[in-house]
């Protein structure tokens, strides 16, 4: 067990359980987190589930994959540590993973 | 809790976002939910597409997983709804009880579009719309080596490149003279068309089915130039129909589905509907529409919530869809209907990757990318501001696109 954090763009902040194994857009959705969709249900496809790491853990989570870049790429609030939460694997070593929402999905 | 009760009636993509929107909203009352399917709502789309191909079970498609429903407290009930009073504000359970409801919500979705031809009752036949229909594919998949799907469209066309992946043999039967004809302009049709035809799909336009024959299994298809194909599983895929039936018996308006305001409102202000099933009016196209994809099952239940828990969330996302076709991913942004010029980014006749955007009086209204999310993207974001981006500068890959993004012009500023 562990905890990730979702940052909403107004501050908010929302705390919820590391489950080993699940996408940040799985538990972010499971958890009710808003501002993350997850509309394709994880295929990447439709572009509504983007996060913003937070600098002190983008070195653990890894830079985005050339994929989720075309997806991203287009968003007016893209930056250089966007991902797309659907593709980020929860596992013990983002115990404390802070991330940031985007004002709007696209 | 409050003591009000929302009856969401239908387990699907509109219902599963309406549990989390109507508790966003700030709902505080029961939220019970009803499907006539056992599983809580999944993801419907990858089951023509990784599901059908794969092992995977239905709690892997879960859209939320069952803590959830626990957390939020929504109830889930496993029936079927046959009735709606409005006077009595209930609905009645196919095993007779009924139950209250404060606001009511009618997620019905849509039913494969039936083929009334001789032999569809035979074992090896199936439509493809729910979990049900995967399982039992599955099973007559084992054994079987030639499929015989009928329709071109998204559906028969994913379920071709699932098969194929298994190494079925496979033909795809369409009365139309292209793929994808009522949804893609010819170009995209000619796309489709040559790549299942490289992968090895038996690709026939232009022809119907007479009938399905065999004596318990199916085993030939005759066609109505009187051809006969070998088939020991078909797959029909012609499209659906809204189920509008509870609506209509309870005389709500339906027209093409369940007539719905900009707010998923039907004329009972205490009854909504969201998803396949309901007619909205569409402030952006200006027309009503009743779309079958899951972004406006989505839209839909953003807005009911909100009209719901007195909060103002017109319908306004644009619709977006994708499909999977071996190493295909097509995203496609807006609707094309009414289009009158295609500009093509890319050569959709070699290799595979493209852009085809359309436009109506010089409006960019929709885009179909394939292996293209970038062009997606874009496109999501230039139809939604209402762009018109330079045509001859959109054809050439080499623009940048962000660069069209700012040259665009709007007309509105």
């Amino acid at each position: 067990m562990g905890t990730i954090t979702f940052v909403e763009h107004d501050g908010t902040s929302h705390d919820v359980d590391l489950v080993d194994g699940e996408s940040l857009m799985e538990l972010a959705t499971s958890n009710g987190v808003p501002g993350i969709d997850g509309d394709c249900g994880g295929e990447a496809a439709c572009g509504t589930c983007h996060v913003i790491v937070d600098d002190a853990w983008i070195a653990t989570t890894g830079t985005r994959s050339d994929e989720e870049t075309q997806m991203i790429e287009m968003s007016p609030e893209c930056a250089p540590n966007s991902r797309l939460s659907c593709q980020l694997k929860a596992r013990s070593e983002l115990d404390g993973l802070r991330v940031h929402l985007p004002e709007f999905q696209m | 809790m409050g003591t009000q009760r929302v009856v969401i009636v239908g387990a699907s993509h509109a219902s599963a976002q309406l549990c989390v929107s109507l508790r966003r909203d700030g709902w505080d009352g029961e939220i019970l939910l009803i499907g006539d399917e056992p599983s809580l709502p999944y993801h419907r789309p990858p089951l023509s597409k990784t599901f059908l191909a794969g092992t995977t079970t239905i709690e892997d498609l879960h859209i939320r997983k069952p803590e959830f429903y626990e957390k939020e407290q929504v109830a889930f009930r496993h029936a079927r709804v046959t009735r709606i009073s409005r006077e009595a504000r209930t609905v009645t359970l196919d095993d007779g009880e009924e139950l209250g409801y404060d606001k009511l919500v009618l997620c019905l979705g849509a039913r494969p579009r039936p083929l009334s031809i001789p032999g569809m009752e035979l074992a090896g036949v199936h439509y493809l719309r729910d979990a049900a229909d995967i399982t039992a594919i599955r099973d007559s998949l084992a054994g079987a080596s030639r499929a015989v799907i009928v329709g071109a469209g998204y559906i028969g066309l994913e379920a071709a490149a699932s098969l194929r992946k298994l190494g079925v043999e496979v033909t795809v039967l369409e009365v139309a003279e292209r793929v994808l004809q009522r949804v893609t302009a010819p170009a995209v049709s000619a796309f489709y068309d040559r790549v299942h035809r490289e992968e090895g799909v038996d690709l026939r336009l232009g022809v119907g089915v007479l009938a399905l024959e065999g004596e318990d299994q199916v085993t030939s298809v005759r066609l109505t130039d009187d051809d006969h194909i070998a088939a020991d599983l078909v797959i029909v895929g012609v499209g659906v129909l809204p189920n509008v039936e509870l609506a209509q018996d309870a005389g709500l308006a339906v027209d093409n589905g369940i007539v719905v305001d900009a707010h998923g409102r039907t004329d009972d202000p205490d009854i909504f509907a969201a998803g396949d099933c309901a007619n909205h009016y569409d402030a952006r196209y200006d027309r009503r529409l009743r779309l079958e994809c899951v972004s406006n099952a989505v839209e839909h239940a953003k807005s009911v919530a909100g009209a719901i828990c007195g909060k103002d969330k017109p319908i306004s996302a644009l619709p977006w869809f994708w499909s999977d076709q071996y190493d295909l991913k097509l995203q496609i942004a807006g609707l094309s209907t009414g289009y009158d010029t295609v500009v093509l980014r890319g050569d959709p006749a070699a290799g595979r990757a493209f852009a085809c955007f359309y436009f109506a009086d010089g409006r960019l209204v929709a885009a179909d990318c394939v292996n293209n999310a970038k062009e997606f993207m874009f496109s999501k974001r230039a139809i939604a501001e209402g762009l018109s981006p330079d045509r001859s500068m959109l054809a050439d890959p080499g623009t940048p696109l962000a660069s069209l993004l700012q040259a665009s012009t709007s007309p509105t500023g």
